[in-house]
């Protein structure tokens, strides 16, 4: 065929412009302008940028304090009785009933915690959207197996499945990632699920049905871009609930191996202490305290920004 | 044997929907005869409207013949293959000569995709021109569409309902198809709006040389653009006959019914018109009555009516283009509009003088 | 006095983006009996007028007059406005599956109705909603008063909406866009009973639609709105015949077969080039002026009043174009034409290409 000829269909006369200023922005970059806007979110992702700063920088706050977090400083860390040192300028957050210095061993705690908190929920994310993904495209029988499948998986008792797997294999930190993310996973795939078989109904995948993609091609190119802002949601909000499972995995025993400092396992520690040293029971749980609310007040307010009901045409009639 | 005029033929589809109901097993407990038996061909160039109302079929006759359903029993040939059974594989290559473009400006577009990216769909599915070579031939289909090409980047939320619609027609056209079937392209859109599309259709077809089959229940806009009407009720083509010729002289019940149901934005039309007012609603394509299909709303039907379904065929004294669906088709002298009941101009004796 | 005058009707909402003015001073009314017709697009502001009369406007700024019988509804009471509303004005709306509660009865639902209004006992109000149903040509209508509306089809929905619009016998029914969503067939039957019930109950009607088809066929007068503002108004065959605004001349001008073209469906369309303008930023001057073939220099620095056209009694029209060019024949098209392009400035006269 001929090149085609340039001329543009005389429908819109020179002297008549759209009536549209706004600018060529991706429906992300509105949902990220929004959330500029969101105060307590900004807030939230502020105070998760510091704990990220801190768990990276937890050897140099180390170094910086001249403290150790397994180190038990006897002479200096515990009174003449052998009891935890309170908040000092010594101990910042004052001591263990090992005398380690509690403020060291908090910082480090939030490594384990960002560290299996993220990873595990990524794992979950990822398998969770390729299982729905699967699920809600192909429908048939591989929906009735893949659906029956993340139920299953939904009502398979946590902390039984937990105990059992590390009575055989034993406590470590990839124990606890695994753990977490398979629990995880499958409220993920259910959500995905749901959204993949409302999106593949709509016209637009239809449309390129007819221009002749694959399933591949549909799946990748026009489902999952839709999936993204319930998935991202979804993650934000999932992060916490990992952080929360891995404090209460090692709270429990089952986590990471002591003296590796968690949160959690502080907790458990504290408790036989708590009429002699609160603080040792009070920073720790402050500290999951203030990380959970962080990701899941980033999270709600990433979940009002990508709300796709604000259409940015106004059609009033 | 094939005409080598003829672009499309449609041959005895059938598309069944069945209905399934159990809790383990489950079990067909009806189905919806959405398509029932329609036979028609369009030639090469020409405009085919299709029309009818809720639950007549056009629009699942539509996926049919793109092969987004499979028929349940019938053919397709496009230009002299029977495309009915091909596999996904063997099908590919048609999916660049037979194309659609839908009603919903606003579902038809990917919202999280770009425009360039959209139009440039069909060309990398089917492996043609990429990079910079794709992005030329976009935006060159972008001014035939009469969009401005530096919205390249831009996505559909930012454009309004016309212009969506202006993108479906550009993506349509990407890799110059021979067969466009508009579902209800225009139905979505505001009354001035759709006038421009429908002249960017009309410059297109005569451009590109397309060949249309246009569906839509809107009765004037399908005069103005078709070249010949095909009327369907309940998953049967009831008439199909020169546009002139089925607004003039419509010999079907049904089609008489519809034309005079039609809205007509001229007051001493609408004065002057006698509606045929059919009895009830249209029934459900799940159980669809015997014989012939309109007989129970029917103001000319008799006992032949409830038995025999009719055959398409060319009435004595009709163009031989024209076929009609009725054992007892409508004739001048008929009144429909008294024999349903409803004689005179809209509900209107004791309207107030004007 | 008419029954319902409204002057200077002004609506706006406050969005995230600005401030939306959906209605910019907009002057109606109609007369006991009688049929309005309001014709727009999406954005006309045609529905939020309907509306804000009946106070269904949450959280929107409201000035102007609606005067109903004596009172202005724009001021009255929450407590007085629900008094009105049903019993006095009755809105038939555009989709009845979302109107009617789909967990109770359809004669219960218009039986309450009846009962929050009036003092009348279960059974009299249920009689009342029998006879309603039959009223509107619902058959068996003792029978289908217990059915649920999902039992309905849409035409049939759309009767039992006008059957409880009618319960209280209002002296005005607003409908807007009733006929929108149904099948050419069902809507000539809903159409048709609308025109007989208000020549039995002599109920004045206000017919809000896009369809410019309905709007021949039921109007008595014919307001044309575009962008929150009046654009013209006349009488029903004036309108059609011998319109004024070039809006109307374009829109009649955008349908096969209409008045315009003489009844000629394959006469080619003129559409009106551009799309409707958001009323977040609107245009200066007449608010129409970018989408005008006819836009003088004026047009795009002082907005247009409602203006008496020539020959026409209640004919006016809000454009800078003469008043005595009406109608789409010739002489008139070229007096258009004329004018416009003296009141261009000189050098766009000759860009240009008057078509």
């Amino acid at each position: 065929m001929s090149a085609v000829p340039l001329e543009a269909l005389p429908t819109e006369p020179a002297h008549v412009e759209a009536v549209r200023i706004i600018e060529g922005r991706s429906p992300l970059r509105l949902a990220w302008a929004r959330l500029r806007r969101d105060r307590v979110a900004m807030v939230s992702a502020v105070t998760i940028a510091i704990l990220v700063g801190v768990a990276l920088g937890a050897p140099v706050i180390a170094h910086l304090v001249g403290h150790d977090p397994n180190t038990q400083y006897r002479e200096t860390g515990l009174t003449p009785d052998g009891l935890p040192v309170g908040p000092s300028r010594r101990f910042l957050l004052g001591t263990d009933n090992l005398g380690r210095d509690l403020f060291i061993r908090v910082v480090y705690g939030t490594r384990i915690s960002l560290l299996v908190g993220v990873v595990s929920t990524v794992l979950a994310v990822a398998a969770g959207v390729a299982v729905g993904l699967a699920a809600g495209y192909f429908r048939g029988a591989v929906d009735t197996f893949l659906a029956r499948f993340m139920d299953v998986v939904l009502s398979f008792p946590f902390l039984l499945f937990a105990i059992a797997l590390v009575s055989i294999v034993g406590p470590s930190l990839t124990v606890s990632i695994f753990v977490i993310a398979f629990f995880s996973w499958a409220a993920v795939g259910r959500i995905v699920r749901g959204q993949t078989l409302s999106i593949r109904e709509k016209e637009y995948v239809e449309a390129a049905r007819s221009l002749g993609a694959g399933d591949l091609r549909i799946m990748f190119v026009d489902v999952l871009p839709n999936l993204m802002a319930p998935v991202i949601v979804y993650t934000t909000l999932l992060i916490p609930t990992a952080i929360v499972f891995e404090s209460t995995l090692s709270f429990l025993g089952l986590g990471v191996v002591p003296p590796t400092p968690t949160w959690g396992n502080m907790l458990s520690d504290s408790l036989q202490f708590y009429q002699v040293a609160w603080w040792y029971v009070l920073f720790p749980g402050l500290a999951l305290l203030t990380t959970t609310l962080a990701f899941n007040l980033l999270g709600d307010g990433v979940r009002d920004a990508l709300d796709p009901s604000t259409e940015r045409l106004f059609a009033a009639s | 044997m094939s005409d080598p005029d003829v672009v499309l033929t449609v041959e005895n589809v059938v598309k069944h929907f069945p209905i399934r109901q159990g809790i383990v097993v489950k079990r067909e407990m009806g189905r919806v005869h959405a398509v029932d038996g329609v036979s028609f061909a369009v030639r090469r160039g020409e405009t085919l409207g299709l029309v009818g109302e809720t639950g007549c079929g056009k629009s699942t006759l539509a996926r049919c013949i793109t092969r987004l359903y499979d028929l349940t029993s019938g053919r397709v040939i496009f230009d002299g293959v029977d495309i009915s059974r091909l596999s996904r594989r063997q099908l590919h290559p048609f999916r660049r000569e037979i194309q659609m473009i839908f009603q919903d400006p606003y579902g038809s577009l990917n919202p999280r995709r770009r425009v360039g990216s959209i139009i440039g769909d069909p060309f990398a599915i089917h492996g043609i021109a990429d990079g910079s070579q794709r992005k030329r031939r976009v935006q060159e289909l972008m001014e035939v569409v009469g969009l401005n090409p530096e919205h390249y980047n831009r996505f559909p939320a930012e454009f309004s309902g016309g212009q969506r619609q202006r993108i479906g027609v550009a993506r349509a056209l990407a890799l110059r198809p021979k067969l466009v079937i508009c579902d209800e392209p225009v139905s979505a859109l505001d009354v001035s709006i759709q006038a421009q599309i429908i002249n960017l259709l009309a410059e297109l077809q005569d451009e590109f040389g397309l060949t249309y089959v246009f569906i839509a229940h809107d009765l004037s806009i399908v005069r103005h653009v078709s070249d010949r009407v095909a009327v369907m009720y309940l998953g049967k083509v009831v008439e199909i006959a020169p546009a002139r010729d089925l607004y003039d002289r419509p010999r079907h019940p049904y089609t008489a019914a519809l034309l005079s149901a039609a809205s007509v934005a001229d007051p001493d039309i609408a004065d002057r018109r006698k509606r045929i007012l059919l009895a009830g609603d249209v029934p459900s394509p799940v159980d669809p009555p015997s014989g012939c299909r309109f007989h129970p709303r029917c103001p000319k039907a008799r006992a032949r009516c409830a038995v025999e379904p009719p055959e398409l065929v060319r009435r004595p004294s009709d163009s031989p283009n024209h076929l009609t669906a009725c054992h007892f088709p409508v004739e001048a002298t008929d009144d429909l509009a008294r024999a349903a009941g409803t004689g005179g101009p809209p509900g209107g004796q004791g309207r107030s003088p004007r | 006095m008419r029954l319902l005058e409204v002057s200077d009707l002004t609506v706006a909402f406050s969005t995230s983006d600005g401030v939306v003015r959906a209605v910019r001073g907009v002057s109606f009314g109609v007369d006991g009996g009688r049929t309005l017709g309001v014709v727009g697009e999406s954005g006309s502001g045609k529905s939020v007028a309907a509306l804000t009369l009946l106070g269904l406007s949450r959280g929107a700024n409201v000035s102007g007059t609606a005067l109903f019988e004596g009172r202005d509804l724009l001021t009255l009471a929450d407590d007085e406005l629900r008094r009105v509303r049903g019993a006095r004005i009755a809105m038939v709306f555009q989709d009845p599956l979302s109107s009617l509660h789909p967990h109770y009865r359809i004669g219960w639902q218009i039986a309450e109705m009846i009962r929050a209004h009036e003092s009348a006992s279960r059974s009299a109000a249920r009689r009342r909603a029998i006879e309603l149903l039959g009223l509107v040509g619902i058959p068996r209508p003792e029978r289908r008063v217990d059915d649920y509306p999902y039992q309905f089809s849409g035409g049939m929905r759309q009767r039992v909406m006008i059957a409880m619009a009618l319960a209280l016998d209002p002296r005005l029914l607003i409908a807007d866009e009733p006929t929108t969503a149904l099948d050419a067939t069902v809507q000539a039957q809903i159409l048709d009973l609308l025109v007989g019930l208000q020549r039995e109950l002599g109920t004045a009607l206000i017919m809000i639609s896009h369809d410019l088809g309905v709007i021949a066929e039921m109007a008595d007068e014919v307001l044309v709105m575009y962008a929150g503002r009046a654009a013209e108004v006349a009488d029903r065959r004036t309108a059609y015949y011998r319109p004024h605004h070039p809006y109307t001349l374009g829109l009649l001008a955008s349908i096969p077969g209409s008045a315009a073209a003489g009844g000629d469906h394959g006469r080619p369309l003129r559409p009106i080039p551009g799309q409707p303008p958001s009323l977040i930023t609107l245009p200066s001057g007449c608010a129409f002026h970018p989408r005008c073939r006819y836009a003088m220099d004026r047009c795009r620095i002082d907005e247009p009043p409602l203006r008496q056209v020539a020959g026409g009694v209640a004919h006016r029209s809000a454009c800078w174009l003469p008043l005595n060019a009406v109608g789409t024949g010739e002489e008139a098209e070229a007096q258009r034409q004329r004018v416009a392009e003296s009141g261009r400035a000189a050098s766009r006269a000759t860009a240009d290409g008057v078509t």
